[in-house]
């Protein structure tokens, strides 16, 4: 009678000790804490030097390669409202949130200097930053760089459109409107 | 010599043997609410974070899109914790001398990661992808709620295989169309809309419950 109980206990603690084992695997998952490895963290920066698979290692081009449509711009759209919106405005007057809150003006986009830069020059600034804006680089991937810059130069034509440049239908639409 | 049971004995041998059953229930009704409770799956836990980052000011105050700190939720499986830099874009020049920022300031000088704890955390044996979500018309609300009014980051669901199956039986009533997917408090589609979007995001539902799809 005794082993039987002995056996009981032993199967039960068998299975208590089981439990659970897959759900923390010897891998490590993203971001995972490894003690011992430099700032405990299993994500390490890469060496000095890599190259990522799919880098592009031609230089920047001097302006817009990609194909102009309706698709970049939406893109283009989404990524500044995303990170530049909080400061640059959704207008790109200047006047975003986090300005509003103390932080220091970025000059407005409609101002005739910036209207007259090269796509290639908001290419830069995302990268690079500028003054206090620090660098976008490692959130906004090269494509998307262009496809803010085609957008901002969008938004700065939204701001010195005329009626010369509707079509003939649009302006009927309007003249109906007022 | 007296008889030693009562004709009373009957029924407290009935009362026991009733009472000792209802018990029985009782206690295996308890034990399966208590398997599924927030206390034992940890939903509505606060975990104490090196810095008390507010959702709530940063999202629902400041209005930044999830995506600013969160970037590649919708390029991988891994929706990505902010580096210090990410804080630094701001924290440069607003609360420079706040003392809750310090451990930032000190990650940044340092070149030292923060230590952030895990809210929502998976065993490792179930797979799971945000991309395929966010981009299949899943909103981030649906799986961690209004981030928006949390002043601390809250668990908000208890991600057990119950959870997951609930949608994936029947995803169409949780679909927001794609320039909603990181918006609070998004309101409910009619369910006309709701079954276009399944057509227009390609939504196979038969294949979203086999054990394939997470335990692979
Ligand atoms: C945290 C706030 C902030 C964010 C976010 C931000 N900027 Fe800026 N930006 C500034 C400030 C401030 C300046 C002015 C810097 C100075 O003069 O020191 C500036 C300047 C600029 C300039 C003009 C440079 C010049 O010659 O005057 C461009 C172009 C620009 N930003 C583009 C962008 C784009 C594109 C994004 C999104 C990817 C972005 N910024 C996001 C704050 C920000
Ligand atoms: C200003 C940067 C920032 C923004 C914007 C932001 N977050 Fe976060 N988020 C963080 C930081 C930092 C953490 C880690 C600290 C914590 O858990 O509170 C975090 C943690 C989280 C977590 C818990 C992660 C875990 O440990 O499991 C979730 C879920 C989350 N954020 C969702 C969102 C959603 C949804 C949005 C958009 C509505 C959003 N975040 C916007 C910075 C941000
Ligand atoms: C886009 C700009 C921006 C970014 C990025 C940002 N913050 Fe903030 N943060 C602010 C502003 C503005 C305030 C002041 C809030 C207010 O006035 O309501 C603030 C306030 C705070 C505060 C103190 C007030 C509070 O919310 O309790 C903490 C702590 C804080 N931020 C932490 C962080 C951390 C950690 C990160 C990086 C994950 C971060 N912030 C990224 C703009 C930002
Ligand atoms: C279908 C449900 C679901 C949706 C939709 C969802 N998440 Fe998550 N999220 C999870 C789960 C589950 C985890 C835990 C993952 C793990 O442990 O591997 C998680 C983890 C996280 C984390 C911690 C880091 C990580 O990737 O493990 C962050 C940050 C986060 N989510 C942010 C977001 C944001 C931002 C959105 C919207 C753009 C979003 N999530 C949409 C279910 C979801
Ligand atoms: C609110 C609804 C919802 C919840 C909750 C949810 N899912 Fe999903 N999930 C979906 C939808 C919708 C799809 C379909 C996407 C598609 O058709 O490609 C999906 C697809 C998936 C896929 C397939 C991805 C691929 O690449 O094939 C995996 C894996 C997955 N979900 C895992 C999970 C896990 C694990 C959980 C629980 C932690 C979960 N999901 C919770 C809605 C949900
Ligand atoms: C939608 C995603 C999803 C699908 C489909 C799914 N599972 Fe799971 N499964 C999970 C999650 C999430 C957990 C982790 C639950 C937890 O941590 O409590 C889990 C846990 C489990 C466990 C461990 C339970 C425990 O308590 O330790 C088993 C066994 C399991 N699943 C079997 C299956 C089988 C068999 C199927 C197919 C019929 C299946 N699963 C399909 C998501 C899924």
């Amino acid at each position: 009678m005794t082993r039987w109980w002995f056996l009981g206990l032993a199967m039960v603690l068998a299975l208590a000790g089981c439990q659970q084992e897959m759900a923390e695997q010897p891998r490590y998952e993203a971001y995972e804490r490894a003690p011992d490895w430099p700032g405990n963290a299993s994500a390490r920066p890469p060496v000095a030097g890599t190259v990522a698979r799919d880098a592009r290692l031609e230089p920047v081009p001097q302006t817009l390669t990609l194909e102009l449509n309706r698709e970049l711009l939406e893109q283009g759209r989404q990524r500044y409202e995303i990170f530049c919106a909080p400061c640059h405005g959704i207008t790109g007057k200047g006047e975003g949130m986090v300005v509003q809150r103390g932080f220091p003006a970025p000059p407005s986009l409609h101002e005739s200097r910036l209207r007259a830069m090269p796509m290639r020059y908001v290419y830069d600034v995302i990268t690079d930053g500028y003054g206090v804006m620090y660098s976008y680089s490692a959130r906004v991937t090269p494509d998307e760089r262009w496809a803010v810059a085609a957008y901002i130069r969008a938004l700065q034509l939204s701001q010195h459109a005329s009626t010369e440049d509707l079509t003939d239908v649009q302006r009927a639409e309007l003249e109906v409107d007022q | 010599m007296a008889q030693v049971f009562q004709p009373r004995s009957n029924a407290i041998v009935r009362i026991v043997f009733i009472g000792g059953a209802c018990l029985a229930v009782a206690v295996l009704v308890m034990a399966v609410a208590f398997s599924g409770s927030p206390y034992v799956t940890g939903a509505e836990s606060v975990p104490q974070q090196p810095v008390p980052f507010s959702h709530q000011h940063h999202v629902g105050g400041l209005g930044i899109d999830c995506r600013y700190c969160h970037t590649s939720v919708d390029r991988s499986s891994f929706a990505g914790i902010p580096d210090t830099q990410t804080c630094m874009t701001c924290h440069s020049q607003l609360w420079t001398n706040a003392d809750i920022l310090a451990p930032v300031r000190e990650s940044f000088t340092e070149d030292r990661p923060l230590a952030w704890k895990r809210v929502y955390d998976l065993p490792d044996y179930v797979y799971f992808n945000h991309q395929s979500h966010v981009n299949n018309g899943v909103g981030c609300e649906s799986c961690h709620g209004r981030l928006d009014r949390m002043p601390l980051t809250q668990k908000k669901s208890s991600l057990s295989m119950k959870w997951c199956l609930d949608c994936h039986r029947n995803p169409s009533p949780e679909l927001r169309p794609s320039g909603a997917i990181t918006a609070m408090g998004f309101e409910d589609l009619s369910p006309e809309e709701s079954g276009q979007l399944v057509a227009h995001y390609g939504i196979k539902t038969d294949r979203l419950i086999e054990c394939m799809t997470c335990h692979r």
